[in-house]
């Protein structure tokens, strides 16, 4: 097949695609199933479960993945019976098509993974399919041939004849009786002779009606089913005679030809009608109004045309800045144009990035059944919850979400909710409830996953850290420091690793899943109530709200979402704990100073906090840290630009941006920051009193 | 270090600069090009494929808590490039940039850098058997980037071997 | 003049797996996804062969066969439409709307091959 040397890229491009398709079937197909275990599906609803199997079942034979094609030829023959009524949707029967469709899944993920699978998986589900279609009736074999018929015994050299009489409106198929000619004469030595004793005098001629027929002689080796399918599209339009000279039977074929003179109406009629509306009409509205709103694209195009509106931003902002010291230099009015035209560029971003966004429902949607097994194989009593499925995310989240919250909810079920017996104990109702959410809040997506369960179990949980040597076993740690501790690196057991996801995923992997998304995860939890976990992604990926501060001759951006306030504080706000530590008092917290000065090295920066602001901002786990700066510059939208393409990850900062001047402004990180270490000691000042009450919850240095 | 090698090697030239007689040059299929430069009194070569422009020095955004020679990064139209400073990454001291200085902007596989240096000399054509290899008495431990020396009429190049230098 | 096919399937992998086949025999091939892409696709285009799929949402691939032979530019163009094993149903309403032949799904690329040099000239 390869005639070009691009073919092998070109093959290895369907396949990605294929599996790429075949994954959003599935994930589509889940959704149906699940939906099929609380009520029946309407037709539209099997015919999509039909279309998903069909689809795959294609795609599949293309490839040569014959497990696969014949898991999927039986499920899809068994929804169509469904589909057909011939077959009621009862419990037993959604149960085997959820089994089914998760032999489906692994099949599919097989094939993508180059692996074999047990000779006998999904033999029990395909077994009862089977019995299912009717006392072991078997649909016809699926990889047999396509038209197959038995090869003809008769060989040798043979000579037949055949008489070729379409009807008049054979050209209506755009038939060509010449390739039909010329098929036969590749077949052996042919004789033709036309009769045209049909054909009208020329007045009357109507071009588009067929008057010729044919007596073709062939000597051939050929069989009779050879010769019988170069007509095989024409059998219903024409009269066909095929009989064989030299054999004593003269077997007549003319199949159907007399009787069924299939007309050709450009109408629908009725009998048409029906057979089309079961694969069509339900199919209808609905499909009609989703699919007609939506067109594939290449994720890497996108990917360039975010890229190009982010120039575009940077440069607008460039431009913006030239014209405001232009405009500021001669007294001259602002250029027209110049507000409409950051507007539009706004607009634009913001089209742009919504592009990318899908629903989180995709992700959410597996979480049912997950909840279910696992609650079923523990003997415990859940109830899912979701709401905020609609809510739309970036498309790379989507992605990144999938794991973090199967690994949380497992531990959930696993860790959170007690047994009904122990519930209700504890005076709660038999069913614990899990409540999944999805939010827009501010320019984050808030994922919350919270249950009524136990809480997380303290002992336990700072028993394990000791026990890894995570903490010191004198430490003293608040009861939120011990919940965070679920985050350490290190601390999830081999327990966790489960067979769902297949992977040992910790929460520590979770945590950095998160913030490699630009996000954070905070915990929550109350002893006998429950906990509640909450992740905060920002909404955009490649763009921030941003403040710019100074330091110094520097220009720095905070993310503003994680701004809360920013103060000059006065020389009776400040402590110091000791020669490297120091706080600011406000409102009753004492906040831990963050000394940007003194951590990045900043020449001529201000290091006396009194003379310059302190921004405080909040870390994951909803701890503050107050970091100084010389002074607010002000707010922009920025551009993220990695700074890892070329380097190495540099410690408090978490990416770069372009400024409208034309200067890299370093993003800083803010969780880092809070773990970074004071390399240098405060300069010697009477800031207050050395001696302060013992602090809630000052946020550490690692 | 550059001093040594010049006694130890010929003072015959085999490599033409560009700027001499150009019509004597014909690059062959197999000869080698490279960038000259200068660091003070030493001169340097890099090979040319790798060398993506040259700008003039300006500013660079400095990276916090790194070591001497990475002086920052600066925006190359969008993107953002570090700069490191090649005098001080031979343990020579940091140079006092000038916009009269140079930025040579490089590819390094999938990485691209600056290195800042004093100014560009040449271009080079070489053939392979022309560069010979740095003698290991000259070479001090870690200096694995010193990747060879070309003669060239004027006096001694060091060929740098960005992969090692920039590891 | 390289000849010029069309692929109507709302399968992305079927459409890539019958352009790849044909581009290698040296058509061109334009590709739709369903019945009303396509027509808007094949406007003030030739097109010397057409595979179409049957189960389409939006206009399905019986609907496609009867619209484009009511163009006159269609009229004697060759259409083939895929249909599964045991779909004779599909083969008949494909034959009356218009089709010229059909494929079974699932095929293997030379009999796509086959086929369309069977009906096509």
């Amino acid at each position: 097949m390869s005639n070009d040397g691009t073919s092998g890229s070109d093959f290895e491009r369907f396949r990605i695609t294929f599996f790429e398709e075949c994954n959003e079937i599935l994930a589509d197909l889940e959704v149906h199933l699940t939906q099929l275990q609380e009520e029946a599906l309407d037709n539209e609803g099997l015919n999509a479960v039909f279309r998903a199997a069909h689809s795959i079942k294609a795609g599949a034979g293309a490839f040569g993945f014959t497990d696969l094609v014949n898991f999927t030829h039986s499920f899809e023959a068994l929804l169509d019976k469904m589909r057909d009524g011939e077959i009621d949707q009862t419990p037993q029967v959604a149960d085997l098509l959820v089994r089914g469709g998760d032999v489906l899944a692994e099949l599919v993920s097989a094939a993508q993974e180059n692996r074999s699978v047990a000779p006998d998986f999904g033999a029990e589900v395909l077994a009862q399919v089977h019995d299912l279609l009717g006392s072991g009736q078997k649909p016809k074999d699926a990889t047999a041939g396509p038209g197959a018929q038995q090869a003809s015994s008769i060989s040798g050299m043979g000579s037949w004849t055949i008489r070729l009489t379409p009807n008049v409106d054979l050209f209506k198929n755009a038939t060509e009786p010449l390739l039909l000619i010329r098929e036969l004469r590749e077949m052996g030595s042919l004789k033709v002779t036309c009769d045209r004793s049909q054909l009208p005098p020329l007045r009357k001629l109507d071009p588009e009606l067929a008057y010729f027929s044919w007596r073709f002689e062939l000597e051939s080796e050929c069989s009779r089913e050879n010769i019988e399918e170069v007509f095989e599209f024409v059998d219903d339009t024409c009269e066909i005679v095929i009989e064989q000279a030299t054999s004593s039977e003269e077997e007549a074929k003319s199949p159907e030809a007399p009787a069924k003179d299939a007309p050709v109406q450009p109408q629908v009629s009725s009998p048409e009608k029906n057979v089309e509306t079961k694969e069509s009409a339900p199919a209808g509205k609905k499909a009609k109004a989703a699919a007609a709103s939506s067109i594939r694209v290449e994720l890497g195009r996108i990917d360039r045309l975010v890229n190009t509106v982010g120039e575009l931003v940077i440069t607008q902002a460039m431009l913006a800045q030239e014209l405001a010291d232009l405009t500021a230099d001669n007294e001259r009015q602002p250029i027209a144009g110049q507000e409409e035209l950051a507007n539009l560029t706004r607009e634009l971003q913001e089209c742009v990035m919504a592009i990318r966004m899908q629903p989180v429902k995709s992700v959410f949607a597996r979480m049912p059944r997950l909840v279910r097994d696992l609650s079923g194989k523990l003997g415990k009593k859940i109830n899912l919850r979701m709401s905020g499925e609609h809510t739309e995310v970036d498309k790379t989240i989507i992605e990144e979400l999938a794991d973090p919250l199967t690994h949380m909810i497992r531990n959930s079920i696993d860790h959170g909710l007690e047994t009904p017996a122990e519930r209700v104990a504890a005076g709660k109702p038999e069913e614990g409830t899990i409540d999944l959410s999805a939010a827009h809040v501010g320019g984050n997506i808030v994922i919350s996953i919270s249950d009524d369960g136990a809480g997380i179990n303290r002992e336990r949980v700072l028993a394990i850290a000791i026990d890894k040597g995570i903490v010191q076993p004198d430490a003293h740690l608040s009861d939120q420091e011990i919940d965070e501790l679920i985050f350490a690196p290190g601390f999830s057991t081999a327990e966790e690793v489960t067979d769902i996801s297949g992977r040992g995923v910790g929460m520590d992997v979770v945590r950095r899943n998160i913030v490699s998304l630009g996000g954070r995860i905070q915990v929550q939890s109350q002893p006998g109530y429950g906990t509640r976990l909450n992740m905060l992604i920002p909404l955009t990926l490649a763009v921030l709200d941003g403040m710019i501060v100074a330091v110094g001759n520097q220009r720095y951006i905070l993310p503003i979402t994680s701004i809360v306030e920013s103060f000059r504080p006065s020389p009776s706000q400040m402590r110091r704990l000791d020669d490297w530590t120091q706080v600011v008092q406000i409102r009753g917290e004492f906040i831990r100073i963050v000394r940007l000065c003194d951590l990045f090295n900043v020449e001529n920066a201000t290091h006396d906090p009194t003379q310059g602001l302190v921004v405080l901002t909040e870390v994951a786990g909803g701890g503050k840290i107050g970091i100084t700066v010389d002074e607010l510059i002000g707010q922009q939208q920025i551009v993220i630009k990695s700074l890892n393409d070329n380097f190495d990850p540099v410690p408090g900062i978490s990416g770069a941006t372009i400024l409208g001047n034309g200067k890299v402004a370093l993003i800083l990180d803010i969780e880092q920051l809070a773990g970074m270490k004071a390399t240098v000691p405060l300069p010697h000042q009477d800031d207050g009193p050395k001696e302060v009450d013992a602090p809630v919850a000052i946020v550490a240095a690692e | 270090m550059q001093a040594n090698m010049l006694q130890a090697q010929e003072t015959n030239p085999v490599v033409k600069g560009s700027e001499a007689a150009a019509s004597e040059i014909v690059a062959s299929p197999t000869s080698c090009q490279f960038i000259s430069f200068r660091l003070g009194e030493d001169e340097y070569a890099i090979d040319i494929m790798a060398v993506r422009e040259i700008k003039g020095w300006t500013d660079a955004t400095p990276l916090p808590n790194q070591p001497p020679h990475v002086l920052g990064v600066l925006n190359l139209r969008g993107a953002i490039v570090p700069i490191l400073d090649l005098r001080s990454r031979f343990g020579q001291g940091l140079t006092e940039a000038t916009p009269m200085h140079v930025v040579i902007i490089v590819n390094v596989g999938e990485r691209t850098f600056g290195i800042l240096v004093d100014a560009v000399s040449d271009i080079l054509t070489v053939e392979p058997e022309e560069i010979k290899s740095v003698p290991d008495a000259d070479r001090a431990e870690g200096e694995d980037y010193l990747s060879g020396i070309i003669n060239a009429g004027h006096g001694m190049v060091v060929v740098l071997g960005l992969q090692e230098l920039f590891r | 003049m390289a000849k010029r096919a069309l692929t109507v399937d709302d399968s992305k992998t079927m459409r890539d797996m019958v352009a790849f086949t044909l581009k290698g025999a040296g058509f061109d091939v334009l590709e739709a996804e369903d019945g009303v892409h396509a027509l808007s696709v094949v406007k003030g285009q030739k097109v010397d062969v057409v595979i179409t799929d049957i189960n389409m949402p939006n206009m399905d691939g019986v609907t496609l066969v009867r619209e484009l032979r009511a163009k006159a530019e269609f009229k004697s163009t060759p259409i083939l439409i895929l249909t599964t094993e045991g779909g004779d149903d599909k083969k008949a309403s494909g034959k009356a709307a218009g089709a010229t032949g059909w494929i079974v799904k699932p095929f293997a690329p030379d009999k796509l091959l086959s086929v369309v040099n069977k009906v096509c000239p």
